[in-house]
């Protein structure tokens, strides 16, 4: 086993996407994320790779895009205004289906906000937040090691299906320190990148281009990228659960409000409550049909997020008529985290009201 | 085992040091942590808090609404949080800059520990962050004192290094003042 190291969240994303590969790094600073560039600002020239401080978030994609093209691994990461100035470059690299990983350590909006703890760039994230009805693989780590493991699987996924993918987190995620375990990366089979643009030396020319302009070309474009999200939700999805097997009440939420859950569903359990926990790891593909048979099970579902209420969508689609759902929010701003004491709370309430 | 903490106080007072050198000792037995962090934009003045929770299976929630233990090294975080203490709980406060005759908690042990005058008379009040750890450490056993030391090396950068002995000093006359209190 390695070393454990003692590092932020942040930290541990940069140190996997070293692991994974990554030599290419271009963003623009902003709070709670700037460990990342900082951390690759340092790193990166000691590999013969790039750090570049770009003149903004809106450079700072089209080089990923223009990295990417070239076949290399390259990233970018930003908080929510900056990713939402990335979403025009997004779109273009779904459009041409150019891998390359997008990390997201959310602020709180909409607008300005605030930089406090926050999951209300879930719908911007995983429904395509760029134009042209897309989706990219989004991926919510929970904890510093996760930051780092998912991060090495958000390259995977992106060479493996041709896809910008994303790691969503916020500033607990971000910004705390737990122990890491820096394994080497888990090695995956990948497909060559024959479409990779290195210059032509004789060879037969190769394009990347989002652009379909011919008679059916982007009908037939479109329907190809629907089945490749096909594929995504039946392969990739990823999710966790603690103590489901018995439940009466699941409850669901993602990444730090899914760690605090944790501490209040055991606190619950040590009441005497049979509640569990399902925390999706991949918000696209949503782990539908997990959390359908556990839901299923349980007839109830509590969906707790950091915002007004997001991922219950994808939750009520999910589990359909299998089981009731209810919402317990928390918009972010200072001093809005709920605690797991307030957690146990919503819990108890309707844990009571449950009707079996 | 889960040992949980909330260190407060403002930015300058080392309480984000104080927290890493826990954090580090936690690991180098061999234990889960998680440090979070969280303070103002203000370098010097404004609050400063983390969150340590130390656990040997796992650690769950990094959030804290009502910690087990608490430490405050100023008045403000005393306000703040002090009536956020679990019941049977533990305070430990500085009792250098805080006064505790208005807090009505009479559910949780509270210990004074003179901090900054320990720390100054060892030298420098900037050890006033490792009188506190050394305090927390005594009450509590979360850590084992001897990883205190060895953990120091690995929060200080190398260039303070050379400010180890003085700073294990400083924990360890913490420790002695805090068990004192507790048996008086």
């Amino acid at each position: 086993m390695s070393k454990r190291l003692f590092v932020k969240g942040n930290e541990a994303a940069a140190m996997g996407a070293v692991e994974a590969g990554c030599r290419y790094y271009f963003g623009y600073p902003i709070t709670p994320q700037s460990d990342i560039p900082e951390y690759l600002s340092r790193e990166l020239p000691k590999l013969n790779g790039e750090f570049i401080q770009a003149e903004s978030e809106i450079g700072a994609i089209n080089m990923l895009l223009g990295a990417s093209s070239c076949g290399v691994r390259a990233m970018t990461s930003s908080s929510s205004p900056g990713i939402s100035l990335k979403q025009e470059g997004i779109s273009y690299m779904a459009g041409a289906e150019l891998p390359g990983v997008i990390i997201n350590i959310s602020r709180s909006g909409p607008g300005l906000g605030g930089i406090d703890a926050s999951q209300s760039d879930y719908f911007q994230s995983v429904k395509g937040g760029g134009h042209g009805g897309y989706h990219i693989p989004v991926l919510a780590p929970n904890s510093v090691q996760e930051m780092y493991d998912l991060t090495m699987h958000a390259f995977d996924l992106a060479d493996l299906y041709r896809t910008p993918v994303m790691l969503l987190g916020d500033s607990v995620i971000g910004q705390m320190k737990e122990a890491l375990v820096p394994n080497a990366r888990p090695v995956r089979e990948l497909p060559e990148k024959g479409w990779a643009v290195r210059g032509k030396s004789g060879a037969e020319q190769r394009v990347v281009k989002s652009l379909f302009l011919g008679d059916g070309e982007l009908e037939a474009h479109n329907w190809r990228l629907h089945a490749k999200y096909q594929v995504m939700k039946e392969k990739e999805c990823i999710s966790e659960e603690y103590e489901t097997a018995d439940a009466r009440l699941i409850v669901t939420g993602f990444g730090s409000v899914a760690r605090i859950a944790h501490t209040a569903v055991a606190m619950a359990r040590e009441e005497g409550m049979k509640v569990g926990l399902f925390r999706p790891v991949t918000l696209f593909p949503f782990p539908e049909k997990a959390l359908a048979e556990a839901a299923g099970r349980a007839g109830k579902v509590l969906v707790v997020e950091l915002n007004t209420g997001q991922m219950v969508e994808d939750v009520r689609l999910s589990v359909g008529a299998a089981a009731q759902v209810c919402f317990y929010g928390r918009p972010p701003g200072a001093g809005s985290l709920p605690s797991p004491e307030e957690l146990l709370d919503v819990i108890r309430k309707q844990y009571d009201d449950t009707a079996r | 085992m889960r040992t949980e903490v909330l260190i407060a106080g403002f930015g300058g007072q080392g309480v984000l040091l104080a927290g890493n050198l826990l954090s580090y000792a936690a690991i180098d037995e061999g234990k889960n942590v998680s440090y979070f962090p969280a303070y103002g934009v203000e370098k010097r003045g404004g609050s400063a808090t983390c969150t340590v929770v130390i656990a040997d299976g796992t650690v769950g929630s990094p959030v804290l609404g009502q910690p087990a233990v608490l430490v405050v090294l100023n008045q403000a975080s005393l306000e703040r949080f002090g009536a956020k203490v679990r019941p049977g709980g533990l305070l430990i406060v500085n009792s250098s800059l805080v006064d505790i005759t208005e807090l009505n908690r009479s559910d949780i042990t509270i210990i004074p520990v003179p901090m900054n005058d320990i720390a100054t008379d060892l030298g420098d009040l900037r050890m006033v962050n490792m009188v506190a750890v050394g305090a927390y450490v005594a009450l509590t056993g979360a850590v084992q004192m001897e990883s205190l030391s060895t953990a120091l090396a690995q929060a200080l950068p190398e260039r303070n290094h050379r400010f180890i002995p003085a700073n294990v000093k400083a924990i360890e006359t913490g420790a002695q003042v805090a068990k004192s209190k507790k048996e008086a």
